[in-house]
């Protein structure tokens, strides 16, 4: 079976594989490029695990296939800090014990950076609403939502 | 004074909230679970699972699927050895299908092969034989004269006469004269309750890497609640000595009990032995759903007896619960727990395990307990609607406390049931106003919570820096605890100390990260370890000073001259004693191996306020309070958290989730899509209040905390609905549909 060449950016890198037809971003993030930070939690699109940016547009990418990223833009969570300085997201999710387990995280910080770049002042129920398509079953959501409230208001100070 | 019994003491560290150590790895996608590494030459694993509930296997062909030059082994479950230990037969059994198909995904044939897409062409090339047989999936229809039978000979030998072959187990817990207690009620209320089975929901699918050589030594990394347990599973089944396999847990991607067995691990060491590669296998969602462990189903009649001032004078309860297709002990806890929370004269439960086609259950956050109080709290409920008395002042009346015989045996010591309720009661959610179609529901809630098996070894660095090494998958938060244990114990600042989680074969055992045990055993442990490591420390100070070890005490931090004959020398810190030990004996460690006892049970009351839409029957949780006592709570955040966490478990199997089954005894909603848990609009706020009752049996007077938040959402949201609509309801889930039947057969 043939492969198909894609050319990408990933996190402002460029990017370059091999990939089959049917092979998902997802798959060439994690088995091709070794960016294991987007995590397979259903691979249909219902838990949001997998959230990268593709062209600044928020989507699981579970759901796109790896040639779909030919000549895009991708952002994942291994491009959020900026070397040693983490982004205020990531930190506020430290500093409100947002996580348990962890392994929504990233799916759930990217999609929360997404929002705030669109609306950067929500309401809790904007949050609530935003991160629908995130499942997290250790947290009960609260910790989570209080650090992006929180993440947001420091990122207006700026 | 035995070092493990609780001390009352001011804490510098305890009840901080300190950064945890795989914080920045867990924000910034560098951390590793179950799925994320790879080895060279790596296969990948997939599993051809049955469509059938309940067939036999008539014949297998691989032979095609062989054919392919991917395709680098093929196992079936003639490869496994049989006749092992009943409970490691039916782990294996459960995990591929021997001769017969028990469940609808049941695993028959698995291969690895080159690649993926490779594995899933290959499985297409199999040829299985089924002679589909009847099934029973519900526990009405197992239990029925002439049902299917799901395995012979595991009827239980201590199942009374009248129940048929698919009833593994039996139990019986209680005390005192039902008659007589039930003879003082001035009313009685008797009903029958039904939950569905749900699933733990863990977001990271089980998944492992598999390494096994030809000189019989394997290597595994897995996403689990215990290594040490998979290692005695994976050893036995594949047929190999303990230590030629080491076993290490990844960071784990959430389990709730369902990662406290194993699914696939074996297989993929099968494989790779057949391979003589490394193999990968990781389980898609569907699979999770469908080949895991759910929770049982379960139905309950309860009668309780109550007098018209609220006294609780007898209560009886009978459980019937499926955990799948094999015997199941759930219904211990379940019969145990159902009238824990009650201090009563009159008690009895009874309670019997009926096999179905359906998948294994595994462990689900105090499990058992949920629907047996649910049973129990939702007709105390109702006999204080009878009787118009407040619910939480009934719970006041009777609630268990230091001294009560419990319903299940055991006397209970200091507890925190009476304060739990007490907050409730002074809480402004319990009293503030109601709007029209909106009720409150309250229910309480109980777990046992485990000590057990716990080896923790602690190092003192030459720079100063403490080393603790631990056994037990960090779930939520339990590894920054343990250094705060740590950093308290020894006097140090927090950020001196550093926990890992150690392999098989770097530590001793330790159980499974179960029972609400890690905080508390672990914990228990880490400070024994720490008082060895201080009394080194003494003696190498008095080496020093060239005084007696006994004239040397541990205060701050610091190792002092003590008593008449010690002399007047200048307080030793740690990190003096640290660098100076190469020359005073060598490295400093404590270390610490127990079967802990001493775990304290643990006490929960929810309220619950919500709004049911009379024309489509939508439920809407509008406020949510949980008192739960920690005993003590070492860092509040990760409390807080399981205290949240099991709050919104609780709601989603109160309101959505659900295992449904077809006709066809085959599962039609194996995905988060119709499988629908909690997302973050569907829930409001959880507020917390945190109770400290400690707990006599830990030095710190720890509790463990992450059981039993799960245990009253059930009845708290079905007494609130029952409540708002006027019609008691005995079902979950409540979805709208069957919210809406209530409203309507109320002709409301």
């Amino acid at each position: 079976m043939s492969k198909i060449h894609v050319t990408t950016r990933i996190n402002g890198d460029e990017a370059e594989f091999l990939c089959d037809a049917e092979e998902t971003l997802l798959d060439v993030l994690r088995d091709h490029l070794n960016l294991t930070g987007a995590k397979e939690g259903c691979a249909s699109g219902d838990c949001g695990a997998c959230s990268v940016t593709l062209n600044g547009r928020l989507v699981c990418s579970c759901l796109v296939l790896g040639a779909e990223a030919d000549g895009a833009e991708i952002a994942t969570i291994e491009g959020m800090a900026s070397g040693e300085k983490l982004h205020v997201l990531q930190q506020k999710f430290l500093d409100h014990a947002a996580l348990q387990c962890g392994i929504c995280t990233p799916g759930i910080l990217i999609a929360a950076k997404s929002l705030l770049e669109k609306n950067p002042d929500p309401s809790e129920t904007e949050v609530r609403y935003w991160l629908a398509g995130n499942l997290c079953r250790c947290t009960g959501y609260d910790k989570i939502i209080n650090a992006v409230i929180d993440a947001a208001a420091e990122m207006r100070k700026v | 004074m035995a070092l493990d019994e609780y001390q009352k003491r001011d804490f510098k560290i305890i009840g901080t909230r300190q950064p945890r150590p795989d914080g920045i790895d867990k924000v910034t996608g560098r951390a590793l679970y179950g799925a994320d590494i790879t080895a060279p030459g790596m296969l990948y694993a997939a599993m051809l699972r049955a469509p059938h509930a309940h067939a036999n296997i008539k014949s297998i062909d691989t032979s095609r699927a062989e054919a392919m030059s991917e395709v680098k082994a093929v196992v079936t479950a003639a490869d496994f050895v049989q006749g092992l230990g009943d409970d490691t037969q039916d782990v294996i059994d459960a995990c591929i299908a021997r001769d017969k198909v028990l469940y609808d995904g049941h695993g028959v044939v698995a291969i690895a092969a080159t690649s993926r897409a490779a594995a899933r062409r290959a499985l297409k090339l199999i040829q299985v034989e089924y002679e589909v047989l009847p099934h029973a999936v519900e526990i009405d229809d197992a239990l029925a004269a002439g049902a299917p039978v799901i395995q012979a000979g595991r009827r239980g030998n201590k199942v009374p006469k009248g129940y048929n072959d698919n009833c593994t187990n039996w139990c019986e817990f209680g005390h005192g004269d039902l008659d007589a207690g039930f003879a003082k009620a001035d009313k009685i209320i008797s009903r029958s309750f039904r939950t569905a089975a749900t699933h733990q929901g863990y977001i990271e699918p089980h998944a492992c890497l598999a390494s096994m050589g030809p000189d019989g030594q394997g290597d595994l990394w897995c996403c689990t609640q215990g290594q040490y347990f998979v290692r005695t599973l994976c050893a036995e089944i594949i047929g190999m000595e303990e230590s030629r396999l080491r076993v290490t847990s990844s960071e784990i991607g959430g389990g709730f009990g369902g990662k406290t067995t194993v699914f696939i691990e074996p297989i993929a060491l099968m494989l790779s032995k057949k391979a003589g590669r490394p193999v990968k296998m990781t389980m898609s969602r569907d699979e999770v759903f469908k080949a895991t462990g759910p929770t049982v189903s379960s139905v309950t009649d309860v009668r309780i007896g109550m007098t018209r001032d609220g006294r609780i004078t007898a209560g009886e309860a009978f459980l019937r619960y499926q955990g799948g297709a094999f015997p199941c002990l759930t219904i211990f806890p379940g019969a145990q727990s159902a009238f824990a929370v009650y201090d009563l004269s009159a008690v009895r439960t009874r309670a019997v395990n009926v096999m179905t086609n359906r998948p294994r259950q595994a462990a689900y956050r105090a499990p058992g307990a949920p629907m047996a109080i649910y049973a129990v709290e939702s007709v105390v409920d109702e006999l204080c609607q009878e009787f118009g008395l407040d619910p939480l002042e009934v719970r006041l009346l009777n609630a268990a406390s230091k001294g009560t015989k419990s319903s299940y045996g055991p006397t209970f010591d200091d507890i925190g049931l009476l304060a739990t309720l007490k907050a409730a009661k002074a809480h402004p959610h319990y009293t503030a106003p109601l709007g029209p179609n909106q009720g409150r529901g309250l229910s309480c809630g109980f777990w046992f919570n485990f000590g057990g098996n716990t080896s923790v070894s602690l190092n003192v660095n030459f720079d100063g820096t403490i080393g603790v090494t631990e056994g037990n998958p960090d779930i939520g938060g339990s590894r920054v605890s343990i250094s705060m244990m740590a950093a308290e114990e020894l006097g140090v600042p927090y950020d001196k100390v550093r926990t890992i989680v150690a392999d098989t074969n770097s530590l001793g055992h330790n159980d499974v990260t179960d029972g609400s045990r890690v905080t508390f055993a672990v914990g228990l442990a880490t400070i024994k370890a720490a008082r060895a490591a201080i009394g080194e420390m003494c003696r190498r100070a008095a080496r020093v000073w060239d005084i007696d070890e006994d004239a040397v005490i541990w205060e701050d931090g610091h190792a002092k001259p003590a008593g008449p004959n010690a002399g007047s020398h200048q307080p030793m810190s740690l990190a003096e004693i640290a660098r100076q030990s190469p020359n005073t004996g060598g490295p400093i460690s404590g270390h610490h191996e127990v079967n802990a006892e001493g775990a304290g049970v643990s006490f929960g009351v929810h309220l619950c306020d919500l709004e049911v839409d009379p024309e489509t029957g939508f439920t809407t949780i509008l406020r949510y309070t949980v008192f739960q006592d920690a005993g003590r709570a070492i860092h509040p955040d990760f409390v807080e958290g399981q205290m949240q966490g099991g709050a919104a478990q609780g709601i989603g199997w109160a309101l959505n989730e659900e295992y449904i089954y077809g006709k066809d005894g085959r599962l039609q909603n194996a995905g988060f899509l119709d499988y629908r848990i909690p997302v973050a609009s569907d829930l409001p706020k959880i507020d917390t209040v945190i109770l400290e009752i400690p707990n006599p049996g830990h030095p710190y007077g720890v509790r463990g905390v992450g059981e039993t938040s799960i245990v009253p959402p059930l009845a708290a949201i079905s007494n609130a609905v029952s409540r708002t609509i006027g019609v008691r309801m005995q079902e979950l889930p409540m979805s709208p549909p069957k919210i809406l039947a209530a409203i309507k057969s109320a002709g409301n």
